[in-house]
């Protein structure tokens, strides 16, 4: 019996977590390195599992399916499989989980034991969402993320960490439970949970269609999160711990998007149809929105929990695009939110420690004394505004490209107004950065900063790195997830033909 | 009377017999060996539970019909008995600790469980009122154990005088439904109603009357306002102890009467049903919000869960659906049961020795003072509530899903929107404990911190494995179908 690839990869951390648990807890060190490698190695598996992986395929590879129990003669699996689209997701969370891992070094100081713990945990999960091909399964994966997060905000977060917590948990608590009653629906109408035998046979009637939409978009929507469910995420994000910001804003994120893909895209593709431009509306409001408050921000980290916002307004757009260039924009820019805007926070964290204020007003001129922080900053808010040569540029530009050809959307408005958004987030993020690290030093506290240490340019460098790579020669991206992207977007056009 | 009428009480019986030597022992035990009691009182709950095990996989009835042996009450019996053995795990160190120990506590439990076996297997209407009486008359006198204290006395006088105002109208329905059927036995009921041999404005009335008499048992809306002064004046193992076995037994009345009942009067019944499960969630919940005591706090969300409960009787008159919902409610109860029982542990092992220490705010501090308590009490909030990867989940997720086979989404509907209100105030306990500053006077006994360690582990295992407890439920089936 050869191992699964899926199955090691998942749950590989949940052996750090046993490792962690053992040591005690004043051996800080210990359970520091025990969590980075077992990340890291996780990251390893994770790259083994793709050199594996046949790209030209469309399919759900390393399949595994483990019968788990009946209910009332509905049988529900351990079912995982991976395809383009979620080995991209995959990769993003095992490789941003060491970094998040590696900035907590000095960050976090006090009970690094349930730390380590909860943030292997949450790997765990997040994992188990993008893997799983049995609703139950992504349900129980989907809700199990959110008690680590809940506890890393909570415990290790701001001032008001408390509130932004329970915050948290009841907004995606008050999402999931609908999506619950569409999947037990579902799962009773077709005797079936699993994902591959419903999606392939295009069942359920258009109405149904309609409703299971927004019983399963409102959880993904809140996720995402959409305008106007977005009011959780700008508590969440400020509150919660740099590593926790870098790995909500991350990868927690794409759950919601990535949750529209797998789930409303196939499973309810007249639904998808129909409400394509009222979703996009929606995300272009967002995108607009997200903007505009971002640069009324004082607080460095709630400018980049809203540019958040406006980002994701993008994914969106793209994926509502319902063609095969709005699709893979989407899916490009879901990688690219995450690592420009993971390093946004890192860089955000690394000021935090440094000067314990996050107040845009406290700081300035910060290039004189830390050149080698404002370098490594500039990059990345290069790479999240969308500079040529840079991975935010490629992912939205194909989203736009995808917007003003599609069809179901039929209206150059959409890209034209989310085009004005691009043009945005210079005006907030370059706002930012000036007020940051240019002109003249105000505060003489901000005289004795010390510049990055190396462990701190090891924790930014690869993601940099990887923005470049993907700016420069996004190729191996796009081949990686187009055979299974192409199988999409023919389902969704097939299925709508089928109705028109 | 034969061999086979003895054989169907089996469980009962021993309990029976042995709580009555035990009574007489005590007389000498309390003064000698006072430890011994509560000892020999869970080796007489275990030997029952044996003979319940003994009877597993039978179906027969005994004493011309008064009892019946099933599917059904093979799994709920055995419940029982282990609800006993936890409940009088939380009660050892709690009565030494306040100066209420007597021998007398743990004979009760016993004449109580005894009473709820009964209960699950009765056949007979004059059954059902007889083991109702078996076992409340001994929680009456447990309620008011804590005797010169009048928040305890008020307590069991209240239960007292609400318990036989619901006898009384149990009394009545079931002389209404004799008056429609011409009979109290369960199953001729169902003959003679499947047959149209009926009269159905009585029947109607009765059956109405008789789930009034067992709502207040389980505290569904709108009889529950006895239960948040009943919970919190009664010595908190004795509120343990109602807030599972009383509702189980009340439901375990409930699901067969009314299994037998509902298929022809299903139209009249269902909206019943349907408004009082929606009220009992609602109720339950939105007050539970408001509350600062821990104990009416889990008062409240004893109610909440009753609702949730009775979402299983909403699709009823559905013959396919009937089946997995009563699997359904079993399965529930399960779950519910083992969380209520640790959160009461762990609220036992909070209160002070003068009956303090009771508020939310007492829980400040828990998760420094006693990590394991406060992982233990983060596991039965999460499985109240019904998050993943603890058995609450799958009892939702069970639950929900018989409602909607049965066509009823607008309640699953209210049901899970329930869940989110409960959430806040299930979370407010984890954020008392984790996230707020404090010195708590929390301090583990041997035998409650067992109980909570066992509860929540079977919470968290069985998880894993639910498939072995829903093929249980799903085989606990009533005698008759």
């Amino acid at each position: 019996m050869t191992l699964n690839p899926l199955l090691l990869v998942t749950f590989f951390p949940l052996i750090g977590v046993l490792i962690v648990l053992l040591l005690k807890p004043a051996w800080k060190n210990a359970l520091r390195w025990t969590a980075l490698s077992t990340a890291l190695v996780t990251f390893g598996l994770s790259i083994w599992m793709l050199t594996q992986f046949n790209a030209a395929s469309g399919d759900m590879q390393f399949e595994f399916l483990l019968p788990w129990f009946n209910l009332g003669g509905n049988p529900i699996g351990v079912h995982f499989g991976v395809d383009g689209i979620s080995i991209l997701m995959v990769l993003l969370t095992t490789f941003l989980t060491p970094l998040a891992i590696l900035s907590t070094w000095k960050a976090v100081a006090e009970k690094v034991k349930g730390f380590m713990a909860f943030f292997l945990l949450l790997e765990v999960g997040m994992l188990g969402v993008f893997l799983s091909l049995d609703m139950v399964l992504f349900y129980i994966f989907w809700e199990f993320t959110l008690i680590p997060m809940y506890f890393l905000i909570g415990l290790w977060g701001g001032e008001r960490r408390v509130y932004a917590a329970v915050k948290f948990f009841l907004y995606t608590f008050a999402g999931s439970i609908l999506m619950l009653a569409g999947i037990l629906w579902i799962g009773l109408q077709y005797g079936s949970f699993d994902l591959s035998l419903l999606s392939s046979a295009g069942l359920i009637p258009a109405t149904a269609q309609l409703w299971l939409f927004g019983a399963f978009g409102l959880a993904f929507a809140i996720k995402v999160p959409m305008f106007p469910l977005h009011s959780w995420l700008p508590d969440a994000h400020t509150e919660a711990p740099t590593a926790g910001s870098v790995i909500l804003a991350g990868v927690l994120l794409k759950m919601g998007t990535y949750g529209f893909l797998r789930f409303n895209l196939p499973l309810f593709p007249n639904a998808s149809m129909q409400l394509a431009p009222w979703m996009a509306g929606v995300a272009v409001i967002g995108i607009i929105y997200g903007a505009a408050v971002a640069y009324r921000q004082k607080d460095v980290k709630r400018l980049v929990a809203y540019s958040s916002i406006s980002h994701l307004g993008f994914v969106v757009l793209g994926i509502f695009a319902l063609n095969l260039q709005g699709i893979q924009g989407a899916i490009l820019q879901m990688v690219n939110h995450g690592l420009s805007t993971g390093a946004l926070f890192l860089v955000v964290g690394l000021l935090y420690e440094r000067r314990h204020t996050r107040v845009l007003e406290n700081f300035g001129g910060l290039w004189k004394v830390m050149p080698v922080m404002g370098t490594l900053a500039l990059i990345t808010v290069l790479s999240s505004v969308g500079l040529p040569g840079l991975n935010g540029f490629v992912g939205e530009f194909t989203i736009l490209l995808g917007t003003f050809k599609s069809t179901v959307l039929g209206s150059p408005w959409f890209a034209g107004v989310a085009t004005f958004g691009v043009i945005l987030a210079a005006v907030y993020l370059f706002h930012m950065f000036q007020k940051l690290f240019l002109g003249p030093v105000t505060h003489d506290e901000n005289l004795k900063l010390k510049d990055v240490s190396v462990r701190e340019i090891l924790v930014l460098a690869p993601i940099l790195l990887l923005a470049f790579w993907i700016g420069i020669y996004p190729k191996p991206f796009f081949m990686l997830m187009a055979p299974a992207v192409e199988k999409l977007a023919v389902l969704v056009q097939n299925a709508a033909s089928l109705v028109h | 009377m034969t061999i086979i009428d003895l054989f169907s009480i089996l469980p009962v019986i021993v309990l029976l017999v042995w709580a009555l030597f035990l009574l007489m022992a005590d007389l000498w035990l309390s003064k000698y060996k006072p430890g011994w009691t509560p000892v020999l009182a869970v080796v007489g709950l275990l030997l029952s539970l044996a003979a319940s095990v003994f009877q597993a996989g039978e179906n027969f009835s005994g004493f011309s019909g008064f009892i019946l042996v099933d599917g059904f009450s093979n799994f709920l019996q055995p419940l029982f008995a282990i609800t006993g053995i936890l409940a009088i795990g939380l009660a050892y160190d709690y009565l030494k600790r306040h100066d209420i120990h007597r021998g007398e506590y743990f004979i009760l439990i016993l004449f109580s469980i005894s009473g709820m076996m009964l209960m699950s297997s009765a056949g007979d209407l004059i059954m059902i009122f007889l083991s109702l009486e078996l076992l409340s008359i001994p929680l009456y006198i447990m309620a008011s154990l804590a005797y010169p204290r009048l928040e305890s006395e008020e307590a069991g006088l209240k239960y007292f005088l609400l318990g036989t105002f619901s006898s009384g109208f149990l009394l009545f329905g079931i002389a209404m439904i004799y008056g429609a059927t011409t009979t109290t036995n369960l199953l001729d009921i169902f003959k003679f109603v499947g047959a149209g041999l009926y009269d159905p404005t009585l029947m109607i009335i009765g059956s109405v009357l008789v789930l009034i008499a067992l709502g207040f048992k389980v505290a569904a809306v709108p009889f529950q306002s006895w239960t948040p002064d009943v919970y919190q004046g009664s010595p908190s193992p004795v509120s343990a102890f109602m807030s599972v076995g009383v509702k189980a037994a009340g439901f375990s009345a409930l699901l067969r009467v009314f299994s037998l009942i509902f298929p022809q009067l299903a139209p009249a019944l269902t909206p019943v049903f349907w408004v009082i499960a929606a009220l009992t969630m609602i109720v339950g919940n939105v007050v539970a919000i408001s509350q600062t005591n821990l104990k009416r706090m889990l008062a409240y969300s004893s109610i909440a869960h009753a609702g949730y409960l009775l979402m299983a009787f909403v699709p009823f008159g559905d013959a396919v659906t009937r089946q997995n919902s009563i699997a359904a409610a079993l399965f529930y109860l399960l779950a519910y049961g083992l969380a209520s029982l640790g959160a009461w542990a762990v609220l036992i092992g909070l209160e002070g020795d003068k009956y303090s220490g009771n508020t939310l705010d007492d829980l400040a501090g828990l998760g420094k003072k006693s990590p394991i308590s406060a992982a233990l009490m983060t596991v039965f909030m999460l499985s109240f509530t019904g998050i993943p990867l603890t058995l609450g989940f799958w009892g939702k997720f069970y639950l929900f899903r018989t409602t909607i086979e049965g066509g009823f989404i607008g309640l699953a509907i209210i049901g899970l929107l329930t869940s989110l209100i409960s959430a806040f105030y299930y979370l407010r306990v984890v954020v008392k404990m984790y996230f707020t500053e404090g010195e708590t006077n929390f301090h583990w006994n041997f035998w409650t911190s067992a109980v909570a360690i066992f509860a929540g582990l079977a919470l968290l295992v069985f998880s894993f494995v639910p498939g072995w407890f829903f093929e249980l439920a799903a085989r606990a089936t009533l005698i008759g179908f």
